[in-house]
């Protein structure tokens, strides 16, 4: 007889560690992709003002802001989490509340560091 | 390997609706995961209703109560009933824990009880641990001595002792392995949480000889680095213990044997 499998994401309560773990993944990877939006920013630069133009006129429309913002964020929350798994590799900070508030901050410092780098930009 | 959907013949379907006792204000409801590998059927959940005044106040003391007055074929593993044997591990309202230590009391709307996640099921809650015990058996989890043998004991420090404290107190249970993700996805290659606990119990007893020949079996890129510090095990331990730490000083000591080679 074949044996079923038991439901496992389906019905695991979903923990804040477990988000994070997902999260850090998740802007990994998209740091890796936003790599294509910088090699048009230097291949722009390479091939001369009017192509930068174009590439400015594409970056600096709301999507294209947008999707800085993004970045700057998965930045930011990928480095903090980064931060820390090297934490974590020195053996300490395993403590489930210390986990928790490890989550925490790389979720709050994550959206704020974006924010302060925007204003920052905007008012230079 | 990732697989988010549950294979065609495990999808569950909606089970049997058990009579609820009448005139009666104390009544729970208990949603059970159920699979009789005679059915030739898919899983399915059953609903149960119990009366609470009439019951004793742990989950394992619902099912057990299922099971003697409601529906004789409920099938589940318990012995001690008070968090030693590790028998009654199950998934009780989304996180792995014991039937007979988890209050029904704690659990908010109506309980849901499956088996351990990611495992093949061998009837109802009783989920198949081969492959769980085979990978505790792999870690070689007794001593290795060299020396020659003491008249009496293998004698430690306090101090040496104190080492295994958070360590030697695991039941063996299988909530941290079922909890994580990344032993759900590789639990053929990964050690998981439980077996890689245990191996570090080892690998730091001060009267074991054999610490470099356990630290070279772990020195995979499977065995032990597949724990990205997901943290679901030290959430589910029952007995309190990390075996995410316990991972992380074995990744160190590896660490800390190749620098100072």
């Amino acid at each position: 007889m074949n044996k079923p499998l038991s439901p496992h994401l389906s019905i695991y309560k979903f923990k804040l560690s477990l988000l994070m773990s997902i999260a850090h993944r998740i802007t990994g990877g998209a740091l890796y992709f936003s790599m294509i939006i910088f090699m048009f920013f230097l291949a722009s630069l390479a091939l001369g003002e009017q192509y930068y133009a174009i590439f400015s006129i594409i970056i600096g429309s709301w999507i294209g802001k947008l999707i800085m913002l993004g970045i700057t964020w998965a930045i930011f929350h990928h480095m903090l989490g980064g931060l820390r798994h090297f934490i974590w590799d020195t053996g300490k900070g395993f403590e489930v509340k210390t986990v928790d508030q490890l989550a925490a901050i790389t979720l709050i410092g994550g959206v704020l560091l974006t924010i302060i780098f925007w204003l920052v930009f905007f008012i230079i | 390997m990732v697989e988010l959907a549950l294979p065609r013949n495990s999808k569950i379907t909606e089970g049997k609706k058990w009579p609820k006792p009448q005139n009666k204000n104390s009544i729970r409801e208990f949603k059970v995961y159920r699979w009789n590998p005679e059915d030739n059927q898919n899983p399915s959940i059953d609903t149960y209703y119990i009366d609470t005044e009439d019951c004793g106040p742990m989950v394992l003391d619902a099912l057990m109560k299922i099971k003697s007055d409601i529906d004789t074929s409920l099938t589940f593993r318990r012995s001690c009933r008070e968090g030693v044997c590790g028998s009654c591990a199950m998934n009780i309202d989304g996180v792995n824990r014991l039937a007979c230590t988890t209050a029904i009391e704690d659990v908010k709307g109506a309980v849901s009880i499956y088996p351990l996640p990611h495992q093949k099921v061998i009837k109802d809650l009783v989920p198949d641990l081969k492959n769980f015990f085979e990978q505790h058996k792999s870690v070689e989890p007794w001593l290795h001595t060299k020396k020659e043998d003491p008249k009496e004991e293998w004698l430690q420090s306090k101090e040496d002792r104190e080492q295994l404290d958070g360590l030697y107190e695991c039941i063996m249970c299988a909530c941290c392995s079922t909890s994580c993700p990344s032993y759900w996805w590789n639990s053929d290659k990964y050690l998981g949480p439980a077996a890689l606990l245990q191996a570090y119990r080892w690998i730091i007893d001060s009267r074991d000889d054999e610490r470099d020949e356990r630290l070279d079996k772990l020195e995979d890129p499977f065995k032990l680095y597949r724990c990205h510090t997901i943290m679901n095990c030290a959430k589910a331990c029952p007995k309190g213990l990390n075996p995410a730490k316990a991972i992380a000083s074995i990744k160190k000591m590896l660490v800390e044997r190749r620098v100072s080679k």
